[in-house]
């Protein structure tokens, strides 16, 4: 099939088809500079204030099933312009009708003085929106968990969580336009599927939306320089804060064989492109001891286009997955033209920026095996700030314990070396030994073999230290079950 | 109906949006659906240009090489500019102390200071460009902070400052006890949404139009002017929003509206220029980071019988607002309490930073933080609650009534307001419980305070308490309003558009809210020190009175009634047995050529300041509250959480009880930042690497806390002869989030079972947290 030069795409409502697309070209930045609608604001351009935040409805197929139009939040800043294609974008200048009525998340934000300098608010409008039309606004708790991601400098946020928590005294969601329309949405960007390979040349470099899983692996064949991107919560940062050029680039993202969750009876598997809010349901039916981490990790706009594979893939020392996969014996495919290879997680990362990956090669999918309940198992994310931050030290916990004695243990941590890594030496201390208080202090004292953290912004080494010993203490007292409730139940506050 | 009843009915009905009503916020319909116009927002004409600024990267040293060639063979660039392509004179020192060059010439002296400029057709060509350039430097030796100033004996970038009352060596002598301390306390990033911006267009002749985001037009339009080397009038500044600016858009603001003016002069097009928020938060100051050392004589009571303390700032290269900051640090070091003998000094130490600046508070906080400090050390001293020292040094209202600089407190309601607070929140109660949970419960703990706030109102320096406003009536009975204050969010707008509904007796939509502008209202202050509605309210009355008073004359000379017989009332002129829709009499009023416009001034009246003597009365009153806040603690990580706040605070009696209860809440959690999670970080060579929202960390929705009561002090009336007899909210309860500080302090202190001073510095991160509680666990008695 003959490429296509072009993407298409829906901008409130209406089809653009741009055959010169830059492949650094950012949806915030064509949204203000070349469609001149200025409602969207730029904050921070790195994905962390939610200034920017737009609506993407995209088709999601139901386990093979009825196709559905599912809208998310994103971060406009961050995400490329031509990932848009197939897709449906809404702006808050969409959002009252064109005789200025408002919307009833808008008219929500106003009664309850929820703006003050109103430079946050159309963010913070369409986070609310997405919240509202996914139906989840229903307690403080959920409203709090979608509006992780949305930064406000004036209000302290008490009256938009009251504003939030009120959207439905102002309306229905049934009566809401995209909800009205959505059969016709739908209709229309089924048309837009063509299953061909897009191709876009421009003075800024190429880019490719490749049709097909085997056909990324075919355009990375030819193009093993390429750059790939499915969330592009970190290659956006690339552009906007490096101002490196990322072409060739292959955006992965909207390639729905790589989206598959796979539950096999000891493990579950996740594709290329699975994102953090499309395995949640994953995460809470099999790993439940990850869901608090995963509440954690960024905010929602964020969780709605970072992956689990890219997390794994760009071989961060302080990506928030890969401790508790290390921890769980998670294994991934890796990928060149037809050829799989599996690889331990933990062997992937080999020293800073270094990973066992070919050029050419692609992050398939990760395999991560299910925990046994027989087993300890817990993970610790510290930060500075407890919502969208990144780790200052993450420790996973992974130990058999039979008969009271330490059978097996796996204990991995981020933020204490240039991977994540495990601590093997600590894990020494504990094998074979009964699992007291004892035990443990004496483990605390291996840690100093087995890392020599970093000082930095978020954390000076000495407290990495200290803390990434506390956590092994945390993690035994929360395993005798009778100190206090909240750290039983994770140890997070 | 009788006539008589008629007029009463008039009387008793109300407009709507009068003072005292909860009304929303002037644009926020416009906020949310995306249609309020920032400065980035605007269309920009054919031929704009687009601005990025070339930054240094050493934070001290002489530029050898400064070769743009490279950046002007980037593609869609048109120019650049240098120190040399400025008309006027370099500088853009607020306080004209010429220290701050608005291109650096040879030497630079900060990381991110501006070195040159680029003009491209796009803003992302002009910034791409801008790295380009090739800049060799000869390194200078530099110092980051507070301790290397000292250590270098480096200068003071401002002249310093000692308030004195009393005898403080005798006082210290001859106290039963002393506690000597040190605090350490960060500084703060605005993180305003909306970063620094200005679009400047050229005009005929010398003049030039600017559309900046400051907090102070008329400064940016003297700076601009200096720069052009043109007179002020050649100069039209327009503020119409801000996307927040706390402090950041007072001084911080020049450098972008001139910038952009000088590249508007020598290109002749219009030209924007606004910074990425890396490069935003790495060339503009912030607040101020303080080290306060301090002694404190006292008795075994706890009463204090002198204090002497030194407060000594990170200032950065250049002066800018260090002198007001730092003696405002000073005039909060008492926060509410009477020191019988001080002696504060002030140490404005230069450092090879960024030029620190106003931030919402203005050196209060850090002065009233450092206070609060040595009261707690005081009660762990004597074992004692902190709120019953606090309590026990209250101001008196009749004696012990004088403040170290000299200023007799006349309106103290503290001592009500306090202990209203004290049974709302059931403190002791849930002292007692915490103080028994902490002996329970092995990891983590729980803290309570509850902490007071005096805050002086007015600018010291006693020229700026003046303000202008503008009010057209128009022959529809639409009202045009305008004034020197300028709209971050604060409200400000829709308060004097109330306080002119209420002074006309028409409802507020009749009013139309401009933007501020140079042209409009003339040698502005700022908006700044919570004075926009004392000020500008009284201004806008000031006008509003002039033409009503013509109003009358005309009535009394048309219907031939008394003065007493006119009135206006809920959209209705009333005139004897008469009433006209006020429509219908400003018609009227326009056929008899009745000048329906008038210009309004205000000065605030009894205040006065010596700084040489440090002494006098600078403020017109104080505004109070108090705040009360929980907070648990896990010792094994010194991760936190904040589970309760209750406040009371006084705004007098309220214009707007909703957008004083939004500023109130907004500062409590932006100053709660500061004292948590917001933490500046320098590397040795002198780069902030806290420049992002990814690294720096202002508080999330989840982090205000989940019980959170906030009421105003609806008793209080301002003793003071302001607007309506309310009072300024926009910095006072900054400083009731030192409650969650010393919250914080008393959960690490029960793992020394309350014996020790936990010495907690700000930001208390969690890392902070930590290393606290494994101090005291060190130090403390082996039980």
């Amino acid at each position: 099939m003959s490429p296509r030069h072009a993407i298409r795409f829906y901008l409130n409502g209406e089809l653009v088809i741009l055959d010169d697309v830059a492949p650094d070209l950012t949806i915030l930045d064509y949204l203000r500079v070349n469609a001149m609608l200025r409602g969207t604001k730029e904050g921070c351009a790195e994905g962390d204030c939610g200034a920017c935040t737009v609506l993407v409805g995209r088709l999601t197929g139901e386990d093979g099933g009825e196709e559905k139009l599912q809208y998310q939040a994103i971060n406009s800043c961050i995400r490329f312009l031509a990932t848009l294609d197939g897709c449906d974008l809404v702006t808050v200048d969409h959002l009252s009708t064109p005789d200025g009525a408002l919307h009833p998340v808008q008219e929500a934000m106003v009664d309850k003085h929820g703006s003050q300098c109103g430079f946050c608010t159309p963010g913070f409008v369409m986070a609310l929106y997405a919240m509202w039309l996914n139906g989840t606004h229903a307690d403080r708790e959920s409203v709090l968990l979608n509006l992780q991601n949305n930064l406000c400098r004036c209000t302290g946020y008490r009256p938009i969580v009251d504003a939030a928590l009120s959207i439905s005294d102002y309306g229905n969601v049934d009566d809401d336009p995209l909800v009205r329309s959505s059969a016709e949405a739908l209709a229309r960007l089924r048309d837009l599927k063509d299953g061909k390979r897009v191709v876009i040349e421009s003075a800024n470099g190429r880019l490719f939306l490749p049709a097909d899983a085997d056909d990324l692996a075919a355009i990375l064949a030819e193009h093993p320089e390429a750059t790939i991107a499915a969330g592009t919560t970190d290659v956006g940062l690339w552009v906007t804060k490096m101002m490196r050029s990322i072409a060739p680039v292959v955006f992965i993202g909207h390639l729905d064989d790589l989206r598959g969750i796979t539950v096999t009876p000891d493990a579950v598997e996740f594709g290329a492109t699975v994102t953090y809010e499309d395995a949640r349901p994953a995460v809470e039916s099999h790993f439940p001891a990850l869901v608090a981490l995963w509440d954690r990790i960024a905010g929602t706009q964020i969780r709605n286009m970072g992956t689990i594979c890219g997390n794994i893939a760009n071989g961060s020392p302080i990506g928030d997955t890969p401790p508790p996969l290390i921890a769980l014996g998670a294994e991934i495919v890796l990928r060149k033209g037809n050829v799989r290879r599996a690889v331990r997680l933990e062997d992937f990362f080999i020293a800073y920026g270094r990973q066992d990956r070919q050029p050419g090669e692609f992050v398939e999918s990760v395999r991560i095996p299910r925990p046994d309940p027989q087993r300890l198992f817990a993970t610790y994310k510290v930060s500075k700030r407890r919502d969208e931050d990144i780790t200052a030290v993450l420790g996973a916990f992974n130990l058999r314990i039979e008969d009271g004695v330490v059978r097996e243990a796996a204990i991995a941590y981020g933020g204490m070396a240039g991977i994540p890594c495990r601590a093997r030496r600590v894990e020494a201390a504990l094998l074979g030994q009964p699992w007291t208080l004892a035990t443990v202090e004496r483990a605390m004292t291996a840690y100093e073999d087995d890392f020599q953290p970093l000082s930095d912004w978020r954390a000076s080494a000495d407290y990495r230290m200290t803390v990434a010993r506390n956590l092994l203490m945390r993690f035994y007292l929360a395993s005798l079950d009778k100190t206090d409730e909240r750290l039983a139940a994770g140890g997070v506050l | 109906m009788t006539a008589n009843s008629f007029r009463r009915e008039t009387l008793e009905r109300s407009i709507k949006g009068g003072k005292g009503q909860s009304e929303r916020h002037d644009s926020a319909h416009k906020h949310v659906a995306g249609i309020a116009e920032y400065i980035d927002d605007m269309p920009e004409p054919a031929g704009t240009l687009h601005l990025y600024i070339g930054l240094s990267k050493v934070a001290h040293g002489e530029v050898t090489r400064l070769d743009l060639d490279p950046v002007l063979a980037m593609p869609g660039v048109v120019g650049v500019l240098t120190a040399a392509d400025v008309p006027g004179l370099n500088d853009i020192s607020t306080v004209h102390k010429n220290d701050e060059p608005l291109l650096a010439e040879r030497v630079v002296q900060f990381w991110g200071q501006p070195l040159f400029g680029v003009l491209a057709q796009t803003r992302g060509e002009a910034r791409k460009a801008a790295q380009a350039a090739r800049i060799d430097y000869a390194a200078l030796p530099h110092v980051n902070d507070i301790a290397a100033a000292r250590a270098a004996g480096s200068a003071l970038v401002t002249a310093d400052i000692t308030f004195l009352r009393g005898d403080v060596e005798g006082n210290l002598a001859a106290a039963k006890r002393r506690v000597e301390g040190s605090i350490a306390i960060g500084g703060q990033e605005h993180f305003y949404l909306e970063s620094q911006i200005a679009f400047a267009f050229p005009g005929e002749d010398d003049e030039v139009t600017v559309h900046s985001s400051t907090q102070h037009p008329s400064e940016v339009q003297h700076i601009v002017a200096q720069v052009l080397g043109v007179p002020f009038n050649a100069v039209t500044i327009i503020v119409r929003r801000m996307g927040g600016a706390f402090g950041g858009k007072e001084s911080q603001a020049n450098f972008f509206a001139a910038v952009a003016a000088v590249a508007a002069r020598k290109f002749g097009r219009p030209v924007k220029v606004r910074p990425d928020r890396d490069d935003d938060m790495t060339m503009t100051g912030k607040r101020h980071d303080f080290v306060v050392d301090y002694t404190v004589g006292f008795d075994d009571e706890g009463r204090i019988e002198a204090v002497d303390a030194v407060l000594a700032a990170r200032c950065g290269y250049s002066a800018d607002l260090s002198s007001p900051v730092m003696d405002r640090a000073l005039f909060q070091a008492d926060n509410a309490y009477y020191y019988p003998a001080a002696r504060l000094r002030s140490e404005p130490l230069k450092t090879h930073t960024v030029s620190n600046t106003a931030f919402r508070g203005f050196g209060a906080p850090q002065g009233m933080v450092a206070c609060e400090r040595w009261i707690e050390d005081i009660a762990y001293a004597l074992g004692k609650d902190p709120l019953d020292i606090r309590k026990l040094n209250f101001y008196g209202e009749t004696e012990r009534n004088v403040t170290p600089y000299h200023q007799v407190v006349r309106d103290n309601i503290l001592m009500r307001l306090v202990e209203e607070l004290e049974d709302s929140c059931a403190y002791r109660r849930r002292r007692a419980e915490i103080i028994a949970f902490n002996k329970s419960s092995p990891v983590l703990k729980r803290g309570l305070s509850l902490v007071p706030v005096k805050h002086g109102m007015s600018f010291v320096t006693t020229a700026f308490n003046q303000a202008g406003a503008l009010i057209h009536v128009y022959t529809d009975g639409s009202i045009h309003l305008n004034h020197g204050g300028t709209e971050m969010g604060q409200g400000l707008y829709v308060k004097i558009a109330q306080i002119l509904a209420d002074e006309f007796q028409v409802d507020l939509d009749l009013i139309k809210i401009t933007a501020t502008t140079t042209a409009k209202v003339p040698n502005t202050s700022a908006t700044a020190a919570s004075s926009g509605t004392d000020l500008n309210g009284m201004a806008a009355a000031d006008a509003a009175r002039q033409i009503k008073e013509r109003l009358i004359a005309f009535a009394m000379e048309k219907y031939g009634v008394a003065r007493e017989s006119v009135a206006f009332a809920a959209n209705t002129v009333l005139v004897g047995e008469q009433e006209f829709a006020w429509a219908d009499f400003i018609k009227d009023a326009y056929m008899a050529r009745v000048q329906l416009s008038a210009a309004g001034f205000y000065k605030t009246p009894d205040v006065h300041w010596d700084r040489s003597t440090a002494s006098g009365s600078p403020f017109f009153y104080y505004a109070y509250g108090a705040a009360c806040a929980e907070v648990v603690i896990d010792t094994l990580t010194g991760e936190y959480k904040v589970e309760r706040v209750d406040i009371l605070h006084d705004v007098g009696r309220s214009i707007n009880p909703a957008i004083d209860i939004g500023q109130i809440e907004g500062a409590f959690i932006q100053a709660m930042g500061w004292l948590t999670t917001e933490e500046l970080w320098w590397d040795e060579r002198g780069q902030l690497r806290t420049h992002a929202p990814s690294t720096y960390k202002i508080p999330l929705a989840s982090d205000v806390p989940p019980v959170f009561n906030v009421k105003l002090a609806d008793w209080s009336v301002n003793k003071s002869l302001t607007i309506g007899r309310s009072k300024a909210v926009g910095e006072p309860p900054m400083m009731l989030a030192t409650s969650v500080l010393e919250a914080m302090s008393m959960a690490v202190a029960s793992v020394a079972d309350y014996t020790l001073a936990p010495n907690l510095d700000a930001p208390a991160t969690p890392e902070r947290v930590l290393m606290a509680v494994e101090r005291l666990k060190a130090r403390r008695k082996p039980s």
